[in-house]
Formats: C-alpha cells, sequence, structure tokens
C-alpha cells in the first residue's frame, strides 16, 4: 500500500489538528492571527508537497494521483491561501477572527483535495461530506447576523438533499454495475455496450448531485441566497474551492468510467451550460446587492466552463481547466474589493454603494474595472482566454447551437459587468468608503496584476493544462 | 422453513410501521414507529447472519439518533396547521416529481435481472473462521483505512460546528471550575438530617442548600461573585433559626 501518495492531504489536516490545539489551549488573547499564519505555512507548505508528491493509485485502488489531480488541487490550495489571507483583516471587523474559521477553511480544503484524488465512488462521497459540512458550518458562523444563519441552514438543508440523490445514484451504479471503483465501472462499461435502464438513472443522480455542488442551472436556488448570507470570506472560498472540486470529480467520472457513454450524457451537459449561462447572465442583470450579482455571475461562470466538457475532448477538458484558473483569479480579486466595501465601520453590500469609487479611491476602482472586463471576456484579460478556449473546443465537437448561444448570453452577460463600471467611473460620488486594509489591497491588486499579464504565461499554462487533460484520456 | 416464516414476520411489520412513520399525525408517534422499523430491520440483518449489523442498527438509530431525534420534537414547538401552509399549491409539482421517481422505478424494476452466481455468494462467510466483527475491523483497518479516516475527520468537523455555532461567552454565564468541583466532598455541600415523626423541616431551623458558600466552586469571572468574594452562609443559617424560633 502507497500511504504517501496522500501526504498532502495527510500533513494540511495535521495542520488543521495543531491549529484546532493552538487555538483551544491559547487563554490569553485571540488565536485568531496565529491560526491563520500556522495556516498559510500549511498551504504553502502542502503546495509544494503536492508538486513533489508520485503519481499512482493508492490505499487498495481508493486514491488516485495523476497530472489532472495535481493540477485541480493547486487551484484549490491556492483558494484556500487567498481565502485565509483575504479573512485576516476582515473577520476581526466582523466579530468572526474565530480560530474554528480557520480550521474548518482547512479542513474543508482538505475535502475537497480528497475529491479530486478519488478513484471510487466511496471517496468521492467521503471527500465531498467532508468539505460541504466544514462549509455549512462556515456560513452560519457569524452569529450575530440572521442572514448568516438564514445561508447556513439553507446550504445545510439543500445540501444534504443533495447528497442523499447522490448517494442514491451511487448506490444505483453499484448495484448495476457490481464495483465501485473507477477503472471497475469503465471495464462493466466497455465490455456491455446496452447501458441498462438502472445505470442510466444512477447516472443522472450522480449528475445532479455534482451540479447542486457546482450551482449549474435546475439546482442552482440555493446560490444567491448563500452568496449573500455567508460572510464575505467564506462566499469567496465557497466560489472556488468546492467547485474546483466538484469539477474536477465531473471532468473525471464522465471522462474515465463514464467516457464510453459520451454520446448518451453529451446532450444532458450541453443543456445544463446552455441554462447555466442564460439564467446566471440574465439574472444577474436584475440584482442590487453586489453578492448576488456576483452569485448569478459564477452560474453562469460554471456554465461556460462546463462547454468544455460537453466537447468531450482533451482539448475541451484543457479549456475548462483554464477557464476554472483565470476564474480563481478575477473571482477572488472581486471578492477582495467586495470585502473592502465598508462606511463608517459598516459593511455595505449594495452595487450603488460603489458610485464613484473611481474618484474617492481609484486603486481599487481600477482593479475592479480589470476584474469585471475580465469577466465579461475583453480580449488582452484573461477571461477572454478561457472563454475562447472552451468555444474552440465546442466548435472542434461541432457543437454550433451551443456555442451562438454562449456567445449571444455573454453578450448579455458584458451588460452587467459594463454597469459597475459605469457606477464607479461615471456616476455621482457617494461618500468615501473606508479606508481598505493591507491584506484586501494586497488581494486585489496581485490579482489585477495577474489578470492583466495572463498573457504572458499564457503558454505554459496551456500546457500545464494539456498534460493534466491528457492524463484523464489515458 | 424457519427463517422464512421469520423474514415474512419481520419484513410484514417493517413496511407496515414505515407506512405508519409517514402518516401518523403525532410526530412523537412516527419517531416512535421508526424505531420499530429499525428493530425489526435489525432482525433482518440477524437472519442474514449480520450480527454485528444488527446490533449496530439498534444501538446507534433506535438508542442515540432517536433519542435525539425525540428531544428535539419536544423541545421544538411544532405547529401542523403552519406546516400544512401552501400544500395545496406544491402539490402538484410534488406529485409530477414522484410520479416520475416511480415510473423510473418501475423501468428499473423491469429491467432488473439478478446474476445467478449472487444467490451462492451471498452464503458464503466473507472470510474462513471470523465472526462479522473481526472481519469487519479487519477490512476497515487494512484496505479502507483511508475511508475510515476521512470519516473520523467528518465527525471531528461535525464536533467543531456544534461547539462553534452554540458555544455563547455571554456576560451572565455561569461557569464552574471543574477540578475543585471534582475534589469537594458530599458532606461539603450537603447536610443530612434525621427528621423527627410529624415535623417539618421548617420547625428544625431549616437546612440550607449548599452547606457552606454560594459560590464554592465557580469560575473567577463567572457571573455571580466579584473576584475574590466568598459568600459565607452561615449567617443566613442563622437568620433563618431565629426566624423559626
Amino acid at each position: 500500500m502507497n500511504w504517501t501518495l496522500a501526504i498532502p492531504e495527510i500533513v494540511l489536516s495535521i495542520s488543521g489538528l495543531i491549529i484546532l490545539l493552538w487555538g483551544s489551549f491559547e487563554k490569553k488573547g485571540n488565536a485568531f492571527f496565529p491560526c491563520a499564519i500556522l495556516s498559510i505555512a500549511a498551504f504553502v507548505a502542502v503546495g509544494f508537497l503536492t508538486l513533489t508528491v508520485q503519481n499512482g493509485l493508492g490505499y487498495h485502488g481508493l486514491f488516485i494521483n495523476d497530472e489532472f489531480s495535481r493540477y485541480m488541487k493547486l487551484l484549490i490550495i491556492i483558494s484556500g491561501f487567498l481565502c485565509i489571507i483575504l479573512s485576516i483583516d476582515f473577520n476581526g471587523k466582523n466579530n468572526t477572527n474565530c480560530f474554528e474559521f480557520i480550521a474548518l477553511i482547512v479542513f474543508s480544503t482538505v475535502g475537497a483535495m480528497i475529491m479530486v484524488s478519488s478513484n471510487n465512488l466511496m471517496t468521492l462521497y467521503m471527500g465531498l461530506e467532508l468539505s460541504s459540512l466544514a462549509l455549512y458550518i462556515l456560513c452560519a458562523i457569524d452569529r450575530q447576523s440572521v442572514f448568516s444563519a438564514e445561508s447556513g441552514i439553507k446550504y445545510f438543508i439543500l445540501g444534504s438533499v443533495a447528497s442523499g440523490i447522490l448517494l442514491y445514484g451511487i448506490s444505483m451504479i453499484y448495484g448495476f454495475s457490481g464495483g465501485m471503483g473507477y477503472e471497475n465501472i469503465h471495464h462493466i462499461i466497455a465490455s456491455d455496450h446496452a447501458l441498462s435502464a438502472g445505470f442510466a438513472i444512477g447516472l443522472v443522480f450522480v449528475l445532479v448531485g455534482l451540479c447542486f455542488k457546482i450551482s449549474a442551472v435546475p439546482f442552482h436556488m440555493w446560490t444567491p441566497d448563500v452568496y449573500q448570507g455567508a460572510p464575505t470570506p467564506v462566499t469567496t472560498f465557497l466560489s472556488t474551492a468546492p467547485k474546483f472540486a466538484a469539477f474536477a470529480l465531473f471532468l473525471r467520472l464522465m471522462v474515465g468510467p463514464f467516457g464510453a457513454l459520451s454520446p448518451q450524457w453529451q446532450l444532458l451537459i450541453e443543456v445544463i451550460a446552455v441554462l447555466s449561462i442564460i439564467i446566471g447572465s440574465v439574472g444577474a442583470i436584475a440584482q442590487t446587492n453586489i453578492k448576488r450579482m456576483m452569485a448569478y455571475s459564477s452560474i453562469s461562470h460554471m456554465g461556460y466552463a462546463l462547454v468544455g466538457l460537453a466537447a468531450a475532448t482533451p482539448d475541451g477538458v484543457m479549456g475548462t481547466l483554464i477557464y476554472l484558473t483565470t476564474y480563481l483569479f478575477m473571482n477572488i480579486g472581486t471578492f477582495a474589493v467586495i470585502a473592502a466595501m465598508s462606511r463608517r465601520g459598516h459593511i455595505v453590500e449594495n452595487i450603488n454603494d460603489l458610485a464613484g469609487l473611481g474618484k474617492t479611491d481609484p486603486g481599487i476602482a481600477t482593479a475592479m474595472a480589470i476584474f469585471m472586463f475580465s469577466m465579461a471576456g475583453v480580449p488582452p484579460l484573461a477571461g477572454f482566454f478561457g472563454k475562447f478556449l472552451v468555444f474552440k473546443a465546442a466548435l472542434a465537437a461541432d457543437l454550433y447551437v451551443l456555442t451562438i448561444i454562449g456567445l449571444l448570453a455573454s453578450a448579455v452577460g458584458a451588460f452587467f459587468y459594463l454597469r459597475i463600471i459605469k457606477i464607479m467611473f461615471f456616476d455621482k460620488a457617494a461618500e468615501p468608503l473606508d479606508k481598505r486594509s493591507l491584506s484586501l489591497s494586497f488581494i486585489s491588486f496581485s490579482m489585477g496584476t495577474i489578470t492583466v499579464i495572463f498573457l504572458l504565461f499564457l503558454s505554459p499554462m496551456l500546457e500545464m493544462g494539456q498534460i493534466a487533460a491528457r492524463s484523464l484520456f489515458h | 422453513m424457519m427463517p422464512i416464516i421469520l423474514f415474512y414476520i419481520f419484513a410484514t411489520i417493517l413496511l407496515l410501521s414505515a407506512v405508519m412513520v409517514v402518516c401518523s399525525r403525532n410526530s412523537v408517534h412516527a419517531a416512535l414507529f421508526l424505531v420499530l422499523v429499525f428493530c425489526n430491520a435489525s432482525g433482518l440483518f440477524l437472519l442474514a447472519g449480520a450480527e454485528f449489523l444488527a446490533i449496530l442498527l439498534i444501538a446507534i438509530y433506535s438508542g442515540a439518533v432517536m433519542i435525539l431525534f425525540l428531544f428535539i420534537v419536544m423541545t421544538m414547538q411544532t405547529n401542523l396547521v403552519q406546516l400544512k401552509e401552501g400544500m395545496q399549491s406544491y402539490m402538484p409539482v410534488g406529485f409530477c416529481i414522484a410520479a416520475v421517481l416511480v415510473v423510473e422505478l418501475i423501468i428499473v424494476a423491469i429491467n432488473w435481472h439478478i446474476d445467478p452466481q449472487i444467490a451462492q455468494a451471498s452464503q458464503q462467510p466473507l472470510l474462513q473462521n471470523m465472526s462479522n466483527t473481526q472481519a469487519l475491523g479487519a477490512l476497515i483497518y487494512t484496505d479502507y483505512i483511508l475511508l475510515f479516516q476521512i470519516c473520523g475527520l467528518v465527525l471531528l468537523v461535525a464536533m467543531i460546528g456544534a461547539i462553534v455555532l452554540t458555544l455563547r461567552k455571554r456576560p451572565n454565564n455561569r461557569r464552574q471550575v471543574v477540578a475543585r468541583q471534582h475534589m469537594r466532598e458530599p458532606h461539603q455541600s450537603l447536610e443530612m438530617r434525621s427528621i423527627e415523626l410529624n415535623k417539618g423541616v421548617d420547625e428544625l431551623g431549616g437546612f440550607l442548600r449548599p452547606k457552606e458558600t454560594y459560590f464554592g466552586v465557580s469560575q473567577e469571572d463567572s457571573f455571580g461573585p466579584k473576584p475574590g468574594d466568598k459568600m459565607d452562609i452561615t449567617e443566613k443559617r442563622q437568620q433563618m433559626k431565629e426566624q423559626s424560633k
């Protein structure tokens, strides 16, 4: 048994336990800051470990490490790392600076990493539960806010129903194929081309569970409420790490064990992608709360990322990976700007509160404008390349209808991104926002820089994405 | 022959009480029927030779989960009328979804074909010369160690959640020094008296609880005493004695 394959997860779990112990035994003062520093160090160390750990199968085929899992794990670790930095100053002001916050983010990251490395339906489920359970608690962690409690309860109830459906699907797949391991299922499907009805229903149920996690359209209802209610650092985490993990599962399951069935699931993914893009773009227009707007925006981004999967080719998977990478940077940057929005010590979340930011604080307004242009897909910025690659792959796979609808909807989506820029630079200035804290400035400016100069490291990214995508299609 | 009869008895009671869980109007009755379901299910497990699972089902589900559930039912005020609000408007959608699910299940049941080798497989013990418990342990700690450890993490996260969401430090919280509470003897806080016939406690001068001090074990910053302040009880006892005389 090759247990060293899971070294990054083991190290991260142990540092989570150390954070818990430190926090419980620290009597004087607040343990939040030292715990945050400890977790940042742990994330950096685990990032390096993930780069160096070898490939292969471990734990009796329950766990897999390959280039794909390495790529996705790095995205997850980076988002955990940035969320902790984002929370350092924000949580202190918001009275959520308890060390449990840090420990829960760390454990949720561990769960997400296990999801990425799963090679068995049981590992998938355990990783999913670990990551979601920590998230339910994180959503409700601000006990002074009714919205936070509401978002926690809503996410918990709907998430449990989704887990139940996923588990039912897994039991169907197990019952009709006789195997839980991905290779096992792959062999059974490859040897028996006629798809039994029970198996198809199981596959659809598993898809439903995963669609809930990435908030793709028929299962997106929870997203705006949960995003609005949860504290901003939690929303940031919620919109990145678990989404990447669920996407990794999506790609690995659909391409690996269910790869032979691609004609059957392709249409399903296409429909989900188109609906997510349209409803995300149209729904965002009417929002006045910026976190709700970002929720709809993330729904449409997930739709675009699914376009790459709908192509069911290595190029499509590579497009999805690059899309998720650009999404990570511009999304966390935007949320850093949202976290910086406060006036006289109170958090403000309305889009109109940004009015005149271009005059009162040109630096952060420029960063926000960069993120908005990038999300709308304006060419030299990062967001453009993700959209370009997924649509290129979709065209190569002859998905013309999907491409046309996607491009039209992205024109609609550009409206609400550009509206924010208009409010910031051309509206009458409102009362200036409070002075932003150092950690938020650091994240928004560094993410802004990455979004602008993404073109420079596009070719190494493409190469990494290609290697990762190929490792799925062995 | 006997196992088959038992199987049908258990299965019938199980299905009937499962129906009652859904149909009964009183939520406490529903919970108790659920206990009956679990007991019968564990009977089925016993018939199948899985004694460890049978005991687990009773200990965990009937024992722990259902007691918790009953507690919640009792502490929450459930208003059935309020719960049924909007039932009419959601009914058509619910029926549609239920109908789709039923049709799906029927399709699955029609396509069902059982591998003829399965019947033999279930009759063979998992590992020779091993009880159920031993076999499970041997599997959990070897092949499935990863999943077992992740389960541990999930439970830990649940525990953190329960604490972080419910434990509050309010200004009027009363906390005690656990060590001092453990160290003290019964006679320090309790007073034993033999009471004469036809005489009340009041006539004997009354007795007070605790015996010596009110805040003997409370923490310094806890609600109640100021730091260094020890409320002696003897004065009060004297007062009460004088009053009764």
